[in-house]
């Protein structure tokens, strides 16, 4: 039907070979019975000799290249992911230990029966739940104050993106200790601020300075000791180090938000507030869903923030920390890997969530 | 999940802070838009600068009650200590090693794996692009435990390139997922041009769409760095003295100079050593690492 | 009085160096042409470790110049090389040690590798099990903590045959921690137990005497603190270590058993700390939280009770023989610091008890060289080796005639009086319960920590205790 598209020209301009399929590549526009060896001429002059290797070669040999470069990273992966986790698995129905000469039974599900009983894993699997619900909750709402300011037009929006990147960029394990530092019951900076400096300032506001001034502690607070502070203590460390990343995730979302929607609705006489509720949100529902599952699963297998801050302190244990402890101080790998089998069955739940919202193809 | 670049031209309307004409309520919401600025900027960048006063104060000055904001006399005493404590000084140097050496190995593997997933077609593509997806989420502590044996069994414990190892499981995947949607994002024309002029496939990749994927190199491997030199779990189990041990780890068990000292000043100065290089790469690169973040939807 | 110049002259000496105002070359010569050089070992000893190694090389041929070799180490062995994981690269026991290693090679022929060891306890632990694990013969010696014989026992070459008889003249409650079904698994060291300090001019002050009972105690620290608090917001009356660690745990065996609440393990293996007067003991503890004690204790552990107690502002804490020197170094405590055994309960019956710490020498049986380095073991733990280490390092000696050596008395006042201590230190149960005491003790210091910080009452905790510590020997 194109085959007059086809003409011998000087060797000159002649491109190179092609394999039939990138023929409409190059803007040729062909049929299927393009014989081999034949030359086209593209539209802009130039000519093609198409292949005189047959397409179905050509493509397996790009599948099998596809193959070959992807090859090394799985071999990795299945090397140091998958294999460990299938052993996992099985560890975790046996008594194995790491440094003793005893003997490795299997034990069918005693280890699960262990943890099913034992209180602080129960307690340790209940923080767990607290601390991913309470820090990734107020994650969002903070992260989504801060994205709209930097999406809305002031001067110092830049400013604030780049604050925002310092306690991201800072590693967890010094947060931990800053942030325990700052925590102190005796000399700590947020201490002070909430006992003498606040109150120092909010009493020169006139008339209603003193009632403000009332509200703060007269005397400093135990945060890291007293059981109902630790754990909120390790969730604001945490919301102060992750919620630059909930930003700007959502700060993506909403600069792909077309502008033309907003004007629609300030023509409709729409206050800030109703566009907030009505077009922002909805509109942003996809990256709240990413952001929202991505940190959950980041949440619940909090190691670092707590490990750093309370060592094995009950209160603040977390279902990582209850494993780690479990390999490492108490020798049972049998124990520990029924315990991480659990974690990574939860989080499974949560991958299996996230691959059906996210379509692969569609990245 | 597109990379999405900051352009000012497609922005939405502002919220509060909209020029019109003045009326009393725009004048208090604007006011309060600032001091919720303020404190914004306050939140985020205090701490860290708290850390860095803490690093150059006398030690009286840290743990004095009630707390003194600023040094009585810059001193330079615990950052001078922690520059020359040998197992510090061993510490950063791992954390060097393995952060560069992890990089430099995930970036090659995972350019190869991106380009394939990112531009060819082959059977069984979708089902490794989930595989890798869900190695971005896995949970390091799963595999904690069979981990350690597999390193004892290789010898690999306690030793640089078995930290480096494990550090693949959450680098490689993450930079494989990044590549693959910087290469996917790429326009096709030249690859296909240099097909046409007789490349192999694989010159294809290496001669042309590698130096063009090299902005998304560096973004991917900038957050791979940091991922690696953030890591701490891996790096407390898998290691036991400063032939591999990194930093991380030594800050989280830093015990300061003397146990005469309040131990802060030096644990502040060890903090602020570990965390201002990063602190400055992430400033230069913001924009970069803006983008790549969102692209691969991974925490660093 | 005189003891008091010499350690003013010593600190001036170490202010002058700090501040850059002589080099360490001057500062030895300095101290030893002042006669003070022994104080300011010492106080270096405290000092940061980068200082001490800094020291070393200058310092060479006066470190260990006091250690005297015993005549009946054998000879025959000459050639052989050993090598030991001793003493961490950050520790200013350094010097001292490479010492010692140089006369006993002289003496004996037998060369030592010192390979350095990790400061933290529980990465030494790793690092052994790694070795053991792979059965390596790197390393002869070891040095361990009271608590790991049980844990490293079927690592290790038993040593009663030829070192029993050394033991004989030490403490018999340390030999016998070091003692796992019949067989000797390591050799006494050095030794530390728990105590009590107190402030002896608020003590005067206030007119009381220094507390024998927990009641006591309770009465003298909330006097004590009332009347200070009215200067000093910050002041306490007793600090200690109540974070969620093993050190936890020895505080409470301490409360346990000087108040006739047991041992928490019985020798038989047998849990009885679900009993009356230990729960009673622990509720005991919780009522300090907040009241003689900062709320923030249970968050403490050595280095936090230190800070406060140097800082002036307790007037008792229970912390390891190390805070008494350390606390003549601060402004706010030196000259007035008293040491006494720790309180015991008001029963009559009732007895003072101290939470045994302390090392060992330890002979791996992967070793090749199993002769040398039982020889160097003798060495390290002879009642010679032990002198010199109470006198230039004030390590406490495992052997109690050591203890009433004038030379250690003459550099190190307080260590006489800590004889009577060691002869009622307790310890842990780690013997009975082998290799797994590392998680008894967490179970232990996880559900009384929680007692401490107001989550759970003590008699729950203690049932917690009893059946969480069951279903690990259970569970074995």
């Amino acid at each position: 039907m194109v085959h007059h598209a086809m003409r011998t020209t000087d060797q000159r301009s002649q491109v190179g070979d092609c394999p039939t399929w990138l023929l409409k590549h190059c803007g040729v526009a062909m049929s299927q019975n393009v014989p081999a060896g034949a030359v086209v001429s593209t539209p802009d002059g130039q000519t093609i000799k198409v292949s005189d290797r047959p397409q179905t070669s050509w493509a397996k040999s790009r599948e099998r290249l596809g193959w070959l470069m992807v090859l090394p990273s799985l071999v990795i992966v299945a090397l140091v992911a998958l294999y460990p986790l299938v052993e996992s698995f099985r560890l975790s129905f046996t008594n194995a230990r790491l440094a003793s000469a005893r003997e490795v039974e299997n034990i069918g599900l005693r280890n699960y029966e262990y943890l099913w009983n034992s209180d602080t894993f129960r307690i340790a699997f209940g923080n767990t739940v607290k601390f991913t619900v309470f820090s990734v909750g107020i994650e969002l709402v903070l992260g989504m104050v801060i994205a709209l300011i930097i999406n809305s037009q002031f001067k110092a929006r830049g400013l604030v993106r780049t604050a925002i990147l310092i306690p991201w960029a800072i590693p967890t394990v010094v947060s931990s200790r800053l942030w325990a530092y700052m925590l102190n019951d005796n000399y700590g900076v947020i201490n002070d601020v909430l006992v003498n400096q606040l109150p120092r300032m909010f009493s020169w506001i006139p008339l209603v300075g003193d009632n403000i001034a009332g509200i703060f502690p007269d005397e400093k607070i135990a945060f890291l000791a007293r059981p109902a502070f630790a754990l909120p203590s390790a969730i604001a460390v945490d919301v102060w180090k992750t919620t630059p990343f909930m930003a700007l995730l959502l700060l993506a979302g909403l600069q792909i938000i077309p502008s033309d929607v907003y004007e629609a609705a300030v023509v409709d006489g729409a206050s800030k507030w109703k566009q907030f509720w009505q077009i922002t949100l909805p509109l942003l529902r996809p990256a709240i869903l990413v952001a929202l599952i991505f940190r959950t699963l980041d949440a619940f297998r909090v190691f670092d923030v707590i490990y750093v801050m309370f060592g094995s302190k009950v209160e603040t244990l977390t279902l990582s920390i209850f494993t780690q402890n479990a390999l490492v101080d108490g020798d049972r790998l049998g124990r520990a890997s029924a315990a991480s089998v659990i974690i990574f069955l939860c989080i499974g739940v949560f991958v299996l969530i996230y691959t059906r919202l996210v379509k692969v193809e569609e990245v | 999940m597109s990379t999405v670049p900051f352009d000012r031209s497609t922005l939405p309307p502002d919220l509060p802070g909209k020029r019109r004409n003045i009326k009393l309520g725009d004048v208090v919401l604007r006011i309060l838009f600032w001091l919720l600025v303020i404190f914004i900027l306050i939140y985020t960048i205090f701490p860290f600068a708290w850390a860095l006063l803490a690093s150059i104060k006398p030690n009286a000055d840290i743990s004095s009650t009630p707390t003194r904001y600023l040094p009585s006399e810059i001193y330079w005493g615990n950052l001078d200590y922690v520059l020359h404590q040998r197992d510090f000084l061993y510490a950063l140097r791992n954390s060097i090693v393995v952060s560069v050496s992890t990089v430099a190995i995930a970036l090659v593997f995972g350019s190869l794996a991106a380009y394939a997933l990112g531009r060819i077609k082959f059977r069984g593509r979708t089902a490794t692009l989930y595989v890798i997806l869900a190695m971005t989420m896995f949970p390091a502590i799963a595999i904690l435990g069979s981990l350690f044996q597999m390193m004892r069994r290789f010898d690999l414990y306690n030793t640089i390139p078995g930290l480096v190892l494990t550090y693949m499981t959450f680098t490689l995947p993450f930079t494989v997922w990044v590549l693959a949607n910087f290469f996917k994002a790429m326009p096709g024309e030249l690859e296909e041009a240099a097909l046409v002029d007789g490349s192999t496939p694989f010159q294809a990749f290496y001669k042309i769409m590698l130096p063009l994927a090299l902005p998304g190199l560096v973004t991917t491997g900038l957050l791979a760095f940091i991922a690696a030199w953030n890591e701490f779990l891996f790096s407390l189990t898998f290691t036991n003295t400063y032939a591999a041990r990194t930093v991380q780890p030594a800050i989280a068990s830093f015990r300061g100079n003397t146990q005469f000292d309040e131990p802060w000043g030096s644990i502040m100065a060890a903090a602020v050593v570990v965390t201002i290089p990063l602190v400055i790469l992430v400033l230069i690169f913001q924009r970069k690492i803006l983008a790549g973040l969102t692209a691969g939807a991974v925490k660093g | 009085m005189k003891r008091t110049d010499r350690r003013q002259a010593s600190i001036g000496l170490l202010r002058d160096y700090m501040a850059g105002r002589i080099d360490r070359r001057q500062l030895l010569k300095s101290a030893a042409a002042a006669g003070v050089l022994l104080p300011v070992l010492s106080i270096m000893r405290g000092a940061s470790p980068a200082f001490a190694q800094d020291a070393s090389p200058a310092a060479g041929g006066e470190a260990g110049s006091t250690i005297v070799v015993p005549a009946d180490l054998r000879t025959d062995l000459a050639g052989a090389t050993i090598a030991w994981m001793g003493t961490s690269s950050q520790d200013a026991d350094l010097p001292f040690n490479e010492a010692a290693i140089a006369k006993f090679t002289e003496a004996t022929g037998i060369n030592v590798n010192l390979i350095n060891g990790e400061s933290e306890t529980n990465l030494r632990l790793q690092a052994m099990r790694q070795q053991f694990a792979a059965q390596s013969s790197d390393i002869d010696v070891y040095q361990i903590d009271i608590i790991w014989p049980g844990v490293v026992a079927e690592h290790a070459v038993p040593l009663q045959d030829q070192l029993g008889a050394a033991t004989d003249a030490m403490f018999p409650g340390i030999v016998e921690a070091n003692t796992v079904d019949g067989d000797l698994i390591g050799i006494p060291w050095y030794t530390d137990a728990g105590l009590l300090f107190y402030r002896t001019d608020l003590l005067e002050k206030y007119g009381v005497e220094a507390p024998t009972t927990w009641s006591e105690l309770e009465a003298a620290a909330q006097t004590i603190m009332e009347g200070e608090q009215a200067e000093n917001p910050d002041f306490t009356g007793y600090v200690w270590q109540g974070k969620a660690y093993e050190g936890l745990t020895c505080n409470g065996l301490e409360w346990l058993v000087s108040q006739g609440g047991g041992t928490i393990i019985d020798v038989d293996r047998n849990v009885t700390v679900n009993n009356e007067t230990a729960i009673a003991a622990m509720d005991r503890a919780a009522t300090w939280v907040n009241g003689i004690s900062p709320e923030g204790v249970t968050t403490y552990t050595e280095p936090e009770t230190f800070n406060v107690w140097t800082a002036g502002n307790a007037a008792f804490a229970r912390n390891w023989p190390y805070m008494y020197s350390a606390s003549q170094e601060s402004e706010a405590t030196a000259g007035k610091v008293g040491v006494s055994p720790l309180p015991k309960g008001d029963g009559a019956e009732d007895t003072s008890a101290a939470t045994l710490g302390g090392w060992q020498m330890f002979v791996s049986k992967y070793s090749e060289n199993q002769e040398a380095a039982i020889e160097f073991v003798r060495f390290m733990t002879s009642p010679e080796y032990q002198t010199s280490y109470a006198i230039e390092r004030a390590h406490l000696p495992t052997i109690p005639a050591v203890y009433d050596d004038p030379a250690v008395a003459a550099a190190s006042e307080f260590i006489p009086q800590l004889k009577p201590v060691f002869e009622a230190a307790v310890g842990r149960p780690s013997a009975q319960t082998g290799d797994l005491y590392p998680e008894i003790s967490t179970v232990f210091y996880q559900q009384l920590n929680q007692v401490l910080s107001g989550s759970k009452s003590a008699a729950d905790a203690a049932a917690s205790m009893e059946s969480d510590m069951n279903a690990i020997f259970e569970d074995e």
